[in-house]
């Protein structure tokens, strides 16, 4: 067994440089001659921009150029593209209107860019932003997404008409209507899943530059996936072929999805350098990462669930309202649909289920991917509908789930709604997290809280998700415009050392140790001696990056087709040194033998010869041990788990404190516990923050933000989570080399609902019936005043 | 931020002096109202002229009678004063209580005071103690220091030297904080003096205000059960996305009853 390999608590190798500052991200890096860019953000949610003059800004101290929409215009910019075609359900394709990056006509947000003021110096580009007169014409907007597709509601795009991106639909709704028709029980529930902002540590950045000498361009920018951003700016914006454009993405400083997108910023400036002929930086404020940071869920939907009189669940139909925002950002529309829709069904064995999804245009930030990116709003409605279900049918949730939850027997198990699950003990989640927070026993200390005056509540949320969306054949039948592979080299250097160049791109989840681990483990290299390189297109193989949870179970599987082809080569050149047939080489923990016999090659010296082929199978063999693979998954990997959180509300004054999280996950094989945990430490705390204390705000008339800074828009504290009590019930992905899953979304898709429901459950003596996140203490006050004037009329 | 004349006078003569000089002077202490909003170009400043090199406003007195703040002595200096600690607990945690680490040691009370932020901790303190608020020019009494939204009675360029709080028999602070930045949605100081009950509201009003039904409450039975029936008029109290006038109306009762508690 090798030391930090698969399932040891490995340190982090980030660490050292992380945790020392010594991380390099865009913002560190400064290129010669550089310039920098600010930008003019629209002020208003909606307005025709009728002229724009710049004289007084060119004029001012540094400046070098101000460019704008019509600039762009002139130079044959294109459309920032859209990564997945969704067909409305008259099979019309989505609405697709044009995104030039600098607004060429109308501003649609605030914050849209509007011009890029480029200085010598920051403050002098900030100072002259401020000298750039635009005559704005301000227009009526509209800001929630249940106003969006009302008549009369302001348009965002004149093509979209009542706003509408598409109108979309998944599932038999027939067989959903007879459901409803047999049903001795429905259970009904109208739901708000509030829009957040994502806020990474890092702000966005990034510089361009352009060299005449090469004709080529580099980007620096902060991104979760660089491959992706140099295939969208270079092929559909700025029309730069790939050998021509180098996109760098070094340390980042995390994303939450919110760096998928290729964003306007990076084709502005990438355009913008060529133009001035210097390299040009810009890093976002915080108050710009607010506004122009793509923002995620906002989801208004109705929802119904058809029962038998045992309690089975017949039937689920489900309408959402999602919110594309101004514009369709990278991933936007696949959100709502194909990582939303495909979920409805949950880890239950409802037969039918129908789901439709209008997505419209709104006059704010742009919605894309946010940690979970549609699978927390399924697993949100599901949950609260099926604890409310419970309730009203006076069942123990516990059971109802029970009752209705597919079983491990039935794996594989193919849903209503496209996914077939491959494997999954979704019994073993339920009753291990039950039995972890004493769900039998609750009663007691519910009454021990009613003697502190408190009220205390406890509430379910059993999830399942689907992680490293795949096949891509599957993808590109259903609207993808992209194949969600991934890549890896795995370079064996002459004296033992290994590099690998993976397509993956961690801004958070500790590839650099996890896939050392398997590199180890695989191949017997310490870890010590293993690099992991990521981030750049020129150095690493055409990959997709990291999100979706796909990076250990797509780049992980690709980095082990990498290794076992290293293996294979090895054991030909071990053959021939060692006198044997290739079939009789055993290969384990680095060392190449001849089986049962005593006649072996350590790895390093089979890499040596592979580099100094003198002893070497040149008939069959080409010298060198340097490895590269492309995986393509056969399906989704399906992690699940249950969450129970308990929590006391305070009634005099609505403060809501969670006492105990209990999180049973299941994802698969696990690489790294202790970075597993971690993970789920943060995922939890993201949707205990959605529950609790987060929400985006705009102003419902001017679609001004209100949560602009971090003294209105609320980021969950440490002294706002419990310790968790986390564990795992392993259940290999049947699909993939290694059995796993991925675990980088899963605490925050199913803690939200489970926070929510224990909520309701504390208010429930109150008669408190509905509630939207967040649980904010004025919000739960004014829950528990409502209720008792109701209960007083 | 825009640019502007940086000065670190070390003495309040030179302060005032160099105050005076500039077009749009504005002193500072810790900065956490002024350099945020000066990184977001609210506000502009010719001259900045820094109090940190002034000697005689740091620090902490005490004697039998009363507790001598110095205007730029930081939150966590007060937070863990032994002195303050022994004459009014309720201070010394109410210091504690502000921001997080990191403002606790920048922030200063003189700062605190003359910015007046409405949801400022201090305020409740100050006038919940019938504190002197003394500078360079004269000696003001709480009663009539707060004037309104970020209004104070300060003059142009006088500069807070230090606050004086008598001890008091007793007396406690109870806050409800604002889930993001930690400010007071509700603060309550309550105070049992030689000279009688005083009960200061922060948080929920333009700025800090007395409540005199409760302090007439309490002054006939200093316990929490006093203050209990007491309903605030949510006329005038503030309003916004975090809470609304009726729920701060409603926590000022109830944050009254918790600071009476807290008063042991």
């Amino acid at each position: 067994m090798v030391e930090n390999g698969i399932g040891a608590r490995t340190k982090r190798k980030e660490d050292a440089r992380f945790l020392t500052g010594k991380g390099t991200y865009t913002d560190d890096i400064n290129r010669p001659h550089q310039t920098h860019g600010v930008f003019v953000r629209s002020p208003h949610a909606h307005a025709r921009i009728k002229k724009i003059k710049a004289d007084k800004a060119l004029k001012a101290p540094g400046v070098i150029a101000v460019l704008t929409g019509a600039d762009m215009v002139a130079d044959k910019v294109n459309s920032l593209p859209c990564g997945w075609l969704i067909h409305s359900k008259d099979g019309s394709p989505m609405v697709e209107p044009p995104h030039i990056p600098l607004a060429p006509d109308k501003a649609r947000h605030v914050g849209d860019h509007v011009a890029l003021v480029v200085a010598e110096t920051r403050n002098q580009a900030r100072d002259a932003a401020e000298l750039v007169e635009v005559d704005y014409e301000p227009l009526k907007a509209v800001v929630r997404v249940g106003d969006a597709d009302k008549p009369g509601a302001p348009l965002v795009h004149d093509q979209a008409k009542n706003n509408i991106c598409y109108d979309w639909h998944l599932g038999d709704k027939a067989a959903v209507d007879e459901a409803f028709k047999k049903a001795a029980h429905v259970t009904k529930l109208d739901l708000i899943n509030s829009r957040l902002i994502p806020n990474a540590i890092e702000p966005r950045s990034a510089i361009a530059e352009y060299d005449s000498a090469n004709e080529r361009y580099t980007l620096y920018t902060a991104s979760q996936n660089p491959h992706v951003i140099r295939l969208l700016m270079g092929a559909f914006v700025l029309g730069i072929p790939e050998h021509k454009l180098r996109v760098v993405s070094p340390d980042v400083g995390g994303g939450f999805g919110s760096k998928i997108p290729h964003y306007a910023e990076e084709a502005i400036l990438t355009w913008a350098s060529k133009k001035v002929g210097r390299p040009i930086k810009w890093t976002a404020e915080r108050s710009e990462s607010f506004l122009s940071d793509t923002h995620g869920r906002d989801h208004v939907s109705h929802v119904e669930l058809a029962l038998d009189k045992d309690g089975k669940f017949l039937g689920l139909r489900v309408a959402t309202k999602a919110a594309m925002g101004a514009y369709l950002s990278t991933f936007a529309s696949a959100i709502p649909t194909y990582l939303y829709g495909t979920l409805l069904a949950g880890v239950y064995t409802t037969p039918a289920v129908y789901v439709e999804v209008k997505a419209l245009f709104t006059h704010t930030a742009p919605v894309d991917a946010l940690r979970g990116a549609g699978r927390p709003e399924a697993c949100y409605l599901l949950e609260r509908l099926v604890e409310r279900a419970a309730w009203e049918t006076k069942t123990d949730p516990v059971e109802l789930r029970r009752k209705n939850v597919i079983p491990k027997s039935a794996m594989p198990y193919q849903t209503p709604v496209a996914l077939q699950y491959d494997c999954g003990d979704f019994v073993k989640n339920l009753d291990d997290a039950a039995k972890a927070i004493g769900w039998a026993s609750f009663a007691n200390r519910r009454e021990e809280s009613k003697k502190r005056g408190m009220l205390r509540g406890i509430g379910v949320s059993h999830y399942i998700e689907a992680c490293g969306i795949a096949p891509s054949a599957v993808v590109g039948a259903l609207g993808g415009r992209a194949g969600l592979y991934e890549s890896a080299e795995v370079r064996f250097h002459p004296t033992g050392s290994v590099t690998v160049f993976t397509g993956s791109h961690p801004h958070g989840q500790s590839n650099e140790t996890t896939f050392a681990q398997i590199v180890a483990s695989k191949l017997g290299v310490p870890i010590e001696n293993v690099e992991i390189v990521h981030g750049d297109t020129d150095r690493v193989p055409f990959g997709m990056g990291t999100y979706g949870s796909r990076s250990i179970a797509v780049g992980g599987s690709a980095l082990v087709k990498a290794i076992d082809k290293v293996i294979a080569k090895g054991k030909k050149i071990a053959a021939h040194q060692l006198e044997a047939s290739e079939a009789d080489i055993e290969f384990k923990d680095g060392v190449f033998r001849v089986a049962g016999t005593d006649k072996q090659k350590a790895i390093g010296e089979i890499a040596l010869s592979a580099y100094v082929p003198h002893n070497f199978p040149h008939e069959t063999t080409e010298p060198g041990l340097d490895e590269s693979a492309f995986y393509d998954p056969k399906n989704f990997t399906f992690p699940s788990g249950c969450h129970i959180c308990e929590l006391e509300v305070d009634p005099d004054t609505g403060k809501v404190a969670i006492l105990r999280f209990v999180a049973v996950d299941d994802f698969g094989n696990i690489i790294n516990p202790m970075i597993v945990e971690g993970q789920v430490h943060g995922g939890v705390t993201h949707g205990i923050g959605q529950a609790l204390t987060e929400a985006c705000v705009y102003d419902a008339e001017s679609g001004q933000l209100l949560t602009g800074s971090m003294m209105d828009y609320c980021m969950p504290k440490a002294d706002d989570v419990p310790s968790f009590e986390v564990a795992t019930n392993v259940v290999p992905c049947t699909h993939n080399p290694l059995g796993v899953k991925g675990c980088g979304e899963a605490g925050t898709i199913g803690s939200a609902a489970a926070v929510i429901n224990a909520l309701l459950s504390a208010l429930a003596p109150l008669g408190v019936k509905e509630f939207d996140m967040p649980a904010s203490s004025h919000r739960v006050w004014q829950a528990i005043q409502n209720a008792s004037r109701k209960a007083a009329d | 931020m825009y640019s502007f004349a940086y000065h670190r006078p070390a003495s309040l003569k030179d302060a005032a002096a160099t105050f005076k000089k500039g077009s749009e002077s504005r002193f500072v202490a810790g900065g956490h109202t002024l350099l945020p909003s000066m990184k977001l170009r609210l506000v502009h400043p010719s001259d900045l002229v820094d109090l940190g090199g002034v000697a005689e406003l740091k620090g902490i007195k005490a004697d039998g009678g009363t507790v001598v703040v110095g205007a730029t002595t930081p939150h966590a200096d007060v937070a863990r004063d032994a002195k303050v600690a022994k004459a009014i607990p309720a201070l010394a945690k109410l210091a504690g209580g502000i921001g997080d680490p990191q403002v606790r040691n920048r922030g200063t009370i003189g700062g605190s005071l003359a910015n007046s932020d409405p949801a400022a901790d201090y305020p409740a303190a100050v006038l919940g103690l019938g504190a002197t608020i003394k500078t360079d020019r004269r000696e003001i009494k709480a009663d009539d220091y707060f004037k309104g939204l970020f209004e104070t009675a300060l003059g142009d360029g006088e500069i807070i030297t230090s606050v004086s709080f008598p001890v008091p028999e007793k007396s406690g602070y109870a806050k409800f904080a604002n889930p993001a930045s930690r400010y007071a949605i509700v603060g309550v100081f309550v105070a049992k003096t030689k000279d009688g009950v005083r009960v200061a509201v922060t948080g929920a009003g333009p700025c800090a205000f007395r409540h005199k039904e409760m302090e007439k409450a309490l002054a006939a039975s200093f316990k929490p059960d006093a203050v209990a029936g007491i309903k605030v008029k949510a006329d005038g109290l503030n309003s916004d996305i975090h809470a609304s006038a009726e729920y701060r109306a409603h926590l000022v009762t109830v944050m009254a009853k918790r600071a009476v508690a807290a008063c042991g």
